[in-house]
């Protein structure tokens, strides 16, 4: 009898949350929940970009393992266990949305997002009704020298979705990150207020894709700045290899 | 060539260099004796020897001798002999000369007061220093030249390299490897076998070994001493490795902080290139190894292992979500093998020996010996390598020389920002990678801070984490915030201005910041205050009442 021959990707199963589903294994965990709608927070990852794997919010746990596994860099596996929501991890989330709250300024009420922002719509689905760590009140920049667009510092969580929006899909590379630890901070061109840099385009694909109020269009008052960014899954299949 | 070759070769050195001579005086020249002025000491015995005329004595610069604490140290040997054959002579200077000079050469043309002087600074032969180690790795430190390539040779280096390509198979190498049970020295303590054979079973094409030489645990430095005494060993052990895994090219990831590893290897890759030790078609064999080095601008983060490749490549070095393991798709995204200073410095002895050989030392799980940094609250400072399985008692209070001014112990730091605290009541446990990690530390690439009872355990866990939060990268969260809100919380503990609230929210943070940061770094941070916690809570609480809360 002829051997089967198998297809380049396999199909594997697997049970998230106690739902059988079935994934192709080049999947990511994230990627399979989005596509059942199994809520999992992510304030880092977004389609069509590059893994970054820095917000750590979208940690589940795996049966049989003790540690816990970021589902935007995990590849799913036959049989493989998953629970997305259980109470250790609301714990461990709670915790690091009020690790950023702490650490900038993301006064609400004041801000320019308010009503469309990712980490404050995170802090409401993760519970998050105060804040526990102490904040640290530190004093951060806002440059308003690009003509369309400003970045307010205290509001940047450090997602580096600017960045690489930036670099993969415009091409430009103007925003980076410099300073390390706290003192990290996203910069244009080689840290030169926005409005002089020579390399940026102006195409706001940065501002769109900010899950926060750190990056937006000039203009905007308390609430006003909804991003819009249906352009990116477009892009990005455009730039896939056929 | 062939080992025959090469043994005629090391012979042909020998007798080139050690033509007439019957003396040697050494001087280290690694740093911590350079920084505590070995270098006019050497000028002065040089100049001293000169005015004795005696042909059949010479000065040699060598490496590390271990007794930093005691340096510059100065030994008087036969030529090339084992270091505990030497004479040793602590803090000499340049007044010293000759008499140093004198008794080398067993002459009394000095004066009976200065004869008497250096006297007093002679080392006994059966100091306990000496006496309980098991060199090693550090065989040829302070017996070598580190800059002369043909004194290595003339030792016997390179015989592992030569053995391995001309006699060896790449599986043998691995198997003797993996039989010797060597774990990674850098402080994971992964099987160094295991790991070449992943990387050896990756499908052919380009490959790289990588060392990793970015020392940064605070009182470390084993890997600087290793690099400045014998940085051949580390070459020809990358060699072997390359060899064993189907690689062509090799990086050493050194740190800038270390100007004379960096000198010292530089001259090393440059004499073993011209040589014909490395470059292409080694021996007459069709396997072709080359080595550049790579400095480190003086981030801790980047000795973990992706952050250290996407350094190389010129990347912001910042690590990156593993799997995939560098073994799978490391530096440019090619098959890489990373290992630490000491465990290349291991290799040679263990193919020339066999993997039996080095299994018979140490204990069960922990094979060989490790070399241990010791610094802090303990009389003999200084680098010390001993078999597994030695116990801390023995480290501490006999190879150690105990605590000076009279003072108790109090704890040992293990595994510097990412170990913890060994308590008194613990000194007698065997040291190895499981038995520390029982009392809730780790083995760690080899750095001891001892500490008196002069010390505030909530001080040094401060301490700690101060490193920890200045060196994160910030890549991810629960590292870059939350080591910044866990400074803050023992900062205000060690002021006396927390209250239990505080305590119970600096051991949540702990909690998360282990369980999901990105990387090793943010992982183990919460070690030194967990560790502190588990053995000197009642020091937190002192603190706490402080406040009357």
């Amino acid at each position: 009898m002829p051997v089967a021959t198998s297809p380049a990707v396999r199909v594997v199963t697997l049970n998230i949350d106690g739902q059988d589903l079935s994934a192709r294994e080049d999947e990511t965990i994230i990627e399979v929940c989005r596509e059942h709608r199994i809520p999992i927070p992510s304030l880092c990852h977004l389609d069509g970009l590059t893994l970054w794997g820095g917000c750590r919010l979208c940690l589940v746990e795996m049966a049989g393992q003790e540690r816990l596994f970021a589902a935007c860099s995990t590849r799913v596996a036959e049989g493989m266990h998953i629970l997305t929501n259980t109470e250790r991890l609301r714990r461990y989330r709670r915790t690091i949305v009020e690790l950023l709250f702490a650490e900038r300024n993301h006064v609400c009420a004041v801000c320019v997002s308010n009503g469309h922002c990712e980490l404050q719509a995170l802090a409401q689905t993760c519970g998050v009704t105060h804040v526990t760590v102490p904040y640290r009140h530190q004093r951060y920049d806002v440059d308003s020298s690009h003509e369309m667009f400003r970045v307010d510092h205290n509001r940047c969580i450090l997602c580096t979705r600017c960045v690489r929006v930036c670099d993969q899909i415009e091409g430009a590379h103007t925003w980076d990150v410099k300073g390390r630890g706290s003192d990290c901070q996203v910069i244009t061109d080689l840290a030169q207020p926005w409005g002089e840099s020579s390399t940026c385009t102006s195409c706001g694909k940065c501002v769109q894709v900010c899950p926060t109020g750190a990056l937006v269009e000039q203009g905007t008052s308390v609430g006003e700045m909804v991003k819009d960014r249906r352009f990116l899954p477009i892009l990005a299949r455009r730039r896939q290899p056929r | 060539m062939n080992r025959d070759d090469l043994d005629e070769q090391a012979h042909r050195y020998q007798s080139d260099h050690n033509a007439g001579i019957n003396q040697e005086v050494r001087v280290c020249m690694a740093a911590s004796c350079q920084s505590s002025g070995a270098l006019p000491v050497f000028d002065a015995l040089t100049h001293a020897l000169t005015a004795a005329a005696a042909p059949t004595c010479r000065v040699k610069g060598v490496g590390c001798m271990g007794l930093c604490s005691a340096g510059p140290l100065v030994a008087v040997a036969a030529p090339d002999a084992a270091l505990n054959t030497a004479t040793l002579y602590r803090d000499v200077q340049p007044d010293d000369a000759p008499a140093v000079v004198a008794a080398a050469l067993g002459s009394d043309n000095v004066t009976a007061a200065a004869a008497a002087e250096l006297e007093t600074r002679r080392i006994p032969a059966d100091l306990p220093f000496f006496a309980y180690q098991q060199r090693l790795v550090l065989e040829h430190a302070g017996v070598i030249d580190p800059d002369s390539f043909s004194g290595y040779v003339a030792v016997g280096g390179y015989a592992a390299l030569v053995q391995a390509l001309t006699e060896m198979t790449p599986g043998q190498v691995i198997a003797a490897v993996t039989a010797s049970g060597l774990r990674g020295r850098g402080g994971g303590g992964y099987p160094t076998g295991l790991k070449w054979s992943t990387v050896a079973k990756m499908p052919p094409g380009q490959k790289y070994v990588i060392c990793n030489a970015d020392e940064g645990d605070p009182g470390a430095f084993m890997d600087r001493a290793i690099l400045e005494s014998d940085p051949h060993r580390v070459l020809e052990g990358m060699a072997i490795a390359a060899y064993a895994i189907g690689a062509n090219k090799g990086f050493i990831y050194v740190r800038a902080e270390y100007p004379l590893a960096v000198e010292r290897l530089n001259t090393a890759i440059r004499k073993a290139k011209k040589a014909g030790f490395l470059g292409n078609h080694l021996f007459e064999t069709q396997f072709n190894f080359d080595v550049e080095l790579r400095l480190g601008a003086g981030a801790f983060v980047c000795g973990e292992e992706t952050a250290l490749m996407a350094s190389i490549q010129g990347l912001r070095g910042q690590p990156r979500p593993r799997p995939p393991y560098p073994a799978e798709a490391g530096l440019w995204g090619r098959p890489t093998l990373i290992n630490n200073v000491e465990t290349f410095a291991n290799i040679a002895p263990i193919i020339e020996n066999g993997g039996e050989w080095f299994a018979a030392i140490g204990t069960e799980r922990s094979k060989g010996t490790k070399v241990f940094a010791l610094a802090g609250a303990i009389t003999n400072t200084g680098l010390i390598e001993v078999p597994m399985g030695t116990s801390l008692r023995t480290i501490i209070e006999t190879i150690g020389g105990g605590i000076p001014n009279g003072r108790a112990f109090k704890a040992v730091q293990t595994g510097g920002p990412s170990g913890g605290c060994i308590p008194a009541d613990h000194l007698d446990v065997g040291v190895d990678y499981d038995s520390l990690k029982t009392l809730g530390t780790i083995m760690g690439s080899g750095g001891m801070i001892v500490m008196d009872d002069s010390a505030s355990m909530v001080d040094v866990a401060r301490y700690f984490m101060e490193f920890c939060m200045s060196e994160s990268c910030g890549k991810c969260v629960p590292c870059r915030a939350g080591t910044q809100q866990m400074h803050g919380l023992l900062d205000k503990i060690a002021r006396g201005q927390a209250s239990h609230a505080d305590l119970s929210l600096l051991e949540q943070l702990c909690e998360v910041v282990r369980a999901t940061s990105l990387c090793g770094l943010g992982q183990t941070a919460p070690n030194p205050v967990l560790s502190t916690l588990r053995y000197f809570r009642h020091e937190y609480e002192q603190q706490l009442q402080l406040t009357g809360v």
